[in-house]
């Protein structure tokens, strides 16, 4: 942890945004910034434009029922140039209250990543272009990896209307 | 130019799939067109998805290999082992040399019988057939020669419990957290080496046809250009960013497994355009019979499979591992919380990325070859809807 806290880029992002870098560690062999909700699209702008992060790799949810706030939404970016992956983290929770900045502007690639945490999460993102669901369908009620949701699914009502209208893939619903 | 049918300056809505022969998968494309232009294009995804990252989180991780096999149909082996490489990241496990030879052997003939598939519903969709046939031939080859690696266990072996779960054309079921499930059998290797020897040559055979061909390059040619720096920004990986210039390989970059001991080239586009995808996947199937023969010749002796009290770590941390699929990045994202069970696993799909750049490919471009643009991704639509 002490590595992670010297670690050159680590220092010099806490030089350039100061508070919105919270803490540093090295988790799993990645460095892993915290980052300041309100300040992540500033630290994943500054990332790409001063270090090279052109390639944002993957960006997904996890739930923590226990935290306040609930969620965390996980970025892993990459420097192709200086073959490097820093993982960065936000803590977020449920409402526009509590949305997270969207960096859909900074790397087009999190444009669907982040409709995927809204649609399995439902954790909103500011200033996205388009925020609908994407693995699932509009109006589809609940987020589906959040860990209180049934694992056996919930009765969306697709069942009933298929035996209605007489097709044959519906069964008992 | 004022063709009529080009340009008919009113645009109309479209819709493309969701079933349709070119796609190998369920996909649905909302077009708008202005005559036989398309102007934009809007995949609707999401058709296949079965929450199987849902279901990761009730398994153990040693179950949950079985799951990763019906991520890809096309390359099983590298699903398995991106997540077994994640697994044993987090978990601290060590995977033996001999294993990691024979990973890398066979992660890349999947990547080959992967990019021989595509290689011949690539050609079919615009209208060859005959490399369709002998690509599709070959790819059977080198099924069959997975399958054999597993078969004599499997026949031997059928009533415990490793037995009922191993050996499939598609899905091998060989590889293990911590190694793979057993030795190749006997006689493996010299058929193994025959296959390479030979392979070039088929080849040949399969791509020959094409590389020159008037007509296969007036079809592709200059079709659905991604300039490097938006293959980058839209998360492209694999060939197709490496047919826009952009020499990223993570065998190279990070390696993992035993690419790290083998000398092999990571052939580079110029273009960015669907002949140099088609010229870059050809290329790599060259290079990865070349990293077979390699470990091959050097493959150490000893166990496969790492000593099973390393399973049984229940790790509170979380690790990210990526992998040179066919396809490109292969990632799993782990969280543990200190059981048995990944308190998340999130898969990183190549499938995912490709999709989200359709647009951008498509552009401009003619309706006509909309089936050529789907096809030059390489997209694996149980992969990207998860």
């Amino acid at each position: 942890m002490e590595g992670a806290a010297e670690d050159p880029l680590a220092v010099a992002l806490r030089e350039e945004l100061g508070e919105a870098i919270e803490s540093a560690r090295t988790l799993g062999g990645d460095l892993t910034l915290q980052v300041r909700r309100e300040a992540i699209a500033e630290v994943c702008a500054a990332l790409k434009e001063k270090h090279g992060f052109t390639y944002l790799v993957d960006l997904c949810g996890v739930d923590f029922p226990g935290r306040e706030p609930r969620f965390e939404v996980v970025y892993h970016v990459c420097s192709p140039a200086a073959n490097r992956r820093v993982r960065l983290k936000v803590a977020a929770g449920e409402g526009e209250a509590a949305a997270v900045p969207s960096v859909a502007g900074v790397w087009r690639a999190a444009n669907w990543t982040e409709r995927e945490v809204w649609d399995l999460y439902g954790v909103r993102f500011d200033g996205h272009p388009d925020l609908t669901r994407i693995l699932l369908w509009e109006g589809f009620d609940g987020h589906p990896l959040r860990k209180d949701f049934p694992v056996e699914g919930i009765d969306t009502g697709a069942a009933a209307a298929t035996a209605k209208a007489g097709g044959s893939g519906g069964g008992e619903a | 130019m004022s063709d009529p049918l080009l340009q008919r300056g009113e645009e109309i809505e479209l819709g493309f799939g969701p079933r349709h022969p070119a796609i190998r998968g369920v996909l649905r494309l909302s077009l708008r067109v202005d005559g036989d232009r398309i102007v934009d294009c809007c995949p609707v995804i999401g058709h296949v998805h079965r929450g199987v990252e849902k279901l990761f989180e009730l398994q153990p991780h040693a179950d949950n290999l079985a799951h990763t096999d019906r991520l890809d149909f096309g390359a099983a082996a590298a699903v398995n082992l991106a997540y077994a490489g994640a697994v044993e990241k987090l978990l601290g496990i060590v995977v033996p040399a001999r294993a990691r030879y024979l990973r890398t052997i066979l992660a890349e003939l999947q990547r080959i019988a992967s990019h021989l598939l595509w290689l011949g519903t690539h050609a079919a969709d615009l209208g060859a057939m005959p490399p369709f046939f002998a690509a599709l031939g070959e790819r059977d080859g080198v099924l069959e020669l997975c399958e054999r690696y597993l078969e004599d266990y499997f026949e031997s072996d059928v009533e415990s419990e490793a037995g009922q779960d191993a050996g499939e054309r598609l899905r091998l079921e060989g590889i293990r957290l911590g190694g793979l499930s057993h030795d190749p059998p006997a006689g493996w290797v010299e058929r193994c080496r025959e296959f390479v020897e030979s392979f070039p040559a088929k080849l040949d055979g399969c791509a020959g046809p094409l590389t020159e061909n008037r007509l296969w390059k007036k079809r592709t040619v200059g079709l659905g250009v991604l300039s490097p720096e938006a293959a980058v920004d839209l998360g492209v990986t694999g060939p197709a960013l490496r047919a826009s210039g952009v020499a990223w390989d993570l065998r190279k970059a990070l390696p993992y497994e035993a690419y790290g001991e083998v000398d092999f080239d990571v052939p580079v586009g110029r273009n960015g355009d669907t002949y140099d995808r088609y010229l870059v996947r050809v290329e790599e199937m060259r290079q990865a019979n070349r990293i077979v023969a390699q470990c091959l010749d050097r493959l150490p002796d000893g166990p496969v499979l790492a000593e099973p009290s390393a399973f049984e770590a229940k790790v509170e941390d979380e690790t990210y591992h990526g992998i040179e699929g066919p396809r490109g990045e292969i990632g799993f994202y782990l969280v543990g919380d200190g059981t048995a069970n990944p308190y998340r696993c999130h898969l990183r799909a190549p499938s995912f990325a490709h999709l989200q750049a359709l647009p951008e490919l498509c552009r401009g471009e003619l309706v006509g070859d909309l089936v050529a643009l789907i096809g030059t991704l390489d997209v694996a639509l149980e992969e990207a809807d998860r």
